[in-house]
């Protein structure tokens, strides 16, 4: 069986600041994640490769530093790593995304065996769209299982796959087939830390590097900005609110109380409602 | 270390000037809402999306259409009458017993044909689990371009949706644009837009349109579905009261006092994210950019700092309410009312106060 895991490099939470003049960006000096949902994937990825045997690829398209990522992920245990390096992919919204990925995803599958199942995270923490797998996913022709917390069978032989998958009012068992492609739902398993063996064989590991010719991208008219449907016009800082909040003065009384008579003073029609909705409970 | 200052941002190449839109898309008109259906009931993200489509709509001088894709039946006709209360010109019906359940192929095929025939401008949805698997499978499929996630929808000066939404973790918006493509597609989480008022508006054209589809075509199969158990916790993002506590409670013990607080104000209780990353409150309480979006009447926020990303998901509230030991918080800049003081002690008292005061309420109503 041949897994393969998209990836991505992003960069670690809070810690980008927007400066307070130019309200450019500042992400010097920002450490940089495999993204949290990402590893989830790769998790899952692992357990089926542990039992059904197998090999996992870890991908991931990104500048040449996304390297470390690819490194983390062998350590963790994936068994080889592809990046996708290339200017040509330089601002890529999902739709060049998702088409330089899959199309990586053919090559790997030419090269280094069928793709039975490709794993991405449910969404990325930079990013949020949620929208790189389905798109991924549709350009490779596979079936597609969004929001996945568990795949509880798979059957190599029928090429069938059942997994839970978490939709608004509840859970959905499915049962798809193979090849398929599956995004993974946060906290859902126990990601596995990198063994000390995979650590030496991962600093030693050749990652491979390909560039838009390597990966056999068709027209490369369709990656990066060219072939972005979609055109950032314009970024900036959210609006203040033009006042400050009104600071509750106990003046004699409890703050409790005071705070209380603020809300209703402000609030009217609050008092009469909350009752209705207390009395409910 | 100082950040060498860089001109305004405009992102090289991507704000390119709009080109003349390709002769093949300029047929494609009017403005289409998804109608979200689960099991017989409709998200109320697709009314609250009626709403700015409606608005669109008038801006463009275009119908507004809703999408509605389900089996046949009571509930899908409700759903179809429904539309027009909430502004629908028409509605774009796809009923079929083989749509009864969400599945992506039977939906994307839905909704890819609808679109190749009669071709809309704007295609909006909600950006819940079920609205992100199918939008992101059809813009793929139609090659065009989608923005999750938007916070805002206008349309600007050359009739181009200007769909704006969070970017870098929350900390700066961004204005996005489809040019040359169409439909200009968008997702919206629910609750980030007001719920547009319901008016009485009993007919509307209908146009049917066939799924092409059996049962047989379908290769993914439901086994099973499970309702969530724990019908509150789906409540958060509509409740009319929300209190919710942050890191400054500093232990999950001190959390019970939250939970307390909405017990008798019959609000719902949520967190912020570092609560969620310990442990010590559900993945689903939590509020902000990635957790869910609240516009409740009463939002009270104890010992929470008010990140850009905890902000973006409490800005629709009506009151937002303070009570932190900083008093340079960023909270206070978007609260209405501050109360600079310890929350772990302010609690409590606030809990017995609002209890007096509902329950002298009954006794006045009782007596008068
Ligand atoms: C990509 C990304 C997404 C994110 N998404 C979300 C999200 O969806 N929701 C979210 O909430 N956060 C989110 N965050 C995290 C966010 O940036 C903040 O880290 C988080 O909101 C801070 O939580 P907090 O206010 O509880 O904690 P802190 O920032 O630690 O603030 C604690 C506050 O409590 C006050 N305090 C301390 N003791 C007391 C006391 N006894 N009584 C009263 N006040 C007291 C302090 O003055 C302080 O203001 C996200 C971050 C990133 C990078």
């Amino acid at each position: 069986m041949h897994i393969v895991v998209c990836i991505k490099q992003v960069p670690d939470s809070a810690q980008i600041r927007v400066h307070p003049v130019t309200n450019t960006i500042m992400r010097q000096g920002v450490p940089t994640i495999i993204n949290p949902y990402d590893l989830f994937a790769l998790e899952e990825a692992l357990r089926l490769r542990d039992k059904f045997g197998g090999e996992v690829t870890v991908l991931t398209m990104g500048p040449p530093t996304a390297e470390d990522s690819l490194r983390k992920a062998l350590t963790i245990g994936a068994n080889r790593a592809v990046l996708l390096t290339d200017r040509f992919f330089a601002g890529s919204d999902t739709l060049a995304t998702s088409y330089a990925l899959a199309a990586a995803i053919r090559k790997i599958g030419s090269t280094f065996g069928a793709v039975d199942v490709v794993f991405t995270g449910k969404q990325t923490i930079d990013g949020d769209t949620a929208q790189v797998g389905p798109g991924i996913c549709k350009r490779l022709d596979f079936l597609q299982l969004t929001y996945v917390s568990k795949v509880s069978s798979l059957d190599l032989e029928a090429r069938t796959i059942e997994v839970e998958r978490r939709s608004e009012g509840g859970v959905q068992v499915l049962r798809s087939n193979l090849p398929c492609l599956i995004t993974m739902l946060e906290g859902t398993n126990q990601v596995r830390r990198g063994s000390m063996i995979n650590a030496l064989n991962a600093a030693r590991a050749e990652v491979v590097k390909w560039s838009a010719q390597d990966a056999g991208v068709e027209d490369i008219q369709k990656c990066g900005l060219r072939g972005s449907p979609t055109v950032v016009k314009r970024v900036f800082a959210p609006t203040p609110r033009a006042e400050k909040a009104k600071v509750v003065e106990a003046a004699g009384q409890p703050p409790a109380e005071a705070l209380i008579d603020e809300i209703f003073k402000l609030r009217p029609k609050l008092e009469n409602e909350m009752f209705e909705l207390a009395r409910g409970f | 270390m100082s950040q060498p200052a860089k001109p305004a941002p405009q992102p090289a190449g991507r704000a390119a000037a709009k080109k003349e839109l390709p002769e093949h898309f300029k047929a494609y008109k009017h403005v289409w809402v998804f109608i979200e259906q689960e099991r017989g009931h409709v998200h109320p993200v697709s009314w609250e999306l009626m709403g700015s489509g409606r608005r669109l709509a008038d801006k463009l001088g275009v119908e507004l259409a809703a999408v509605v894709i389900g089996p046949t039946g009571e509930a899908t006709r409700a759903a179809v009458a429904e539309s027009f209360c909430y502004g629908a010109d028409l509605a774009y019906v796809v009923a079929d017993d083989v749509l009864t359940d969400y599945r992506n192929e039977s939906y994307t095929k839905a909704l890819t044909d609808l679109v190749n025939t009669h071709k809309p401008e704007i295609l909006l949805l909600g950006a819940t689990t079920l609205g992100r698997d199918l939008a992101g499978a059809v813009a793929t499929t139609l090659l065009t371009g989608l923005t999750a996630d938007c916070t805002e929808l206008e349309v600007d000066a050359d009739n181009s949706l200007a769909a704006t939404r969070p970017t870098f973790g929350g900390s700066l918006l961004c204005t996005i644009y489809t040019l040359n493509f169409r439909p200009q597609m968008a997702t919206v989480r629910p609750r980030v837009m007001s719920m547009p008022e319901r008016v009485e508006k009993p007919v509307g054209r209908v146009i049917e349109f066939p799924l092409g589809l059996v049962e047989a075509d379908i290769v993914t199969k439901i086994l099973a579905f499970v309702p969530d158990r724990d019908k509150a916790t789906s409540n958060l993002a509509y409740a009319d009261i929300v209190v919710a506590g942050g890191l400054g409670l500093a232990s999950p013990e001190n959390f019970q006092l939250v939970r307390q607080l909405a017990g008798v104000l019959g609000a719902e209780y949520g967190c912020s994210r570092p609560l969620v990353q310990k442990g010590w409150v559900s993945a689903d309480r939590q509020i902000g950019q990635t957790g869910k979006t609240i516009r409740p009447k009463l939002y009270i926020a104890a010992g929470i700092s008010g990140a850009i990303q905890h902000r973006v998901g409490v800005d629709g509230s009506d009151l937002i309410v303070a009570i932190n030991t900083d008093k340079n918080a960023p909270i206070f800049d978007f609260a209405h009312l501050a109360l600079v003081t310890d929350a772990i002690r302010l609690l409590p008292a606030l809990t017995e106060a609002f209890r007096k005061r509902l329950s002298a309420h009954t006794r006045d109503r009782i007596a008068s």
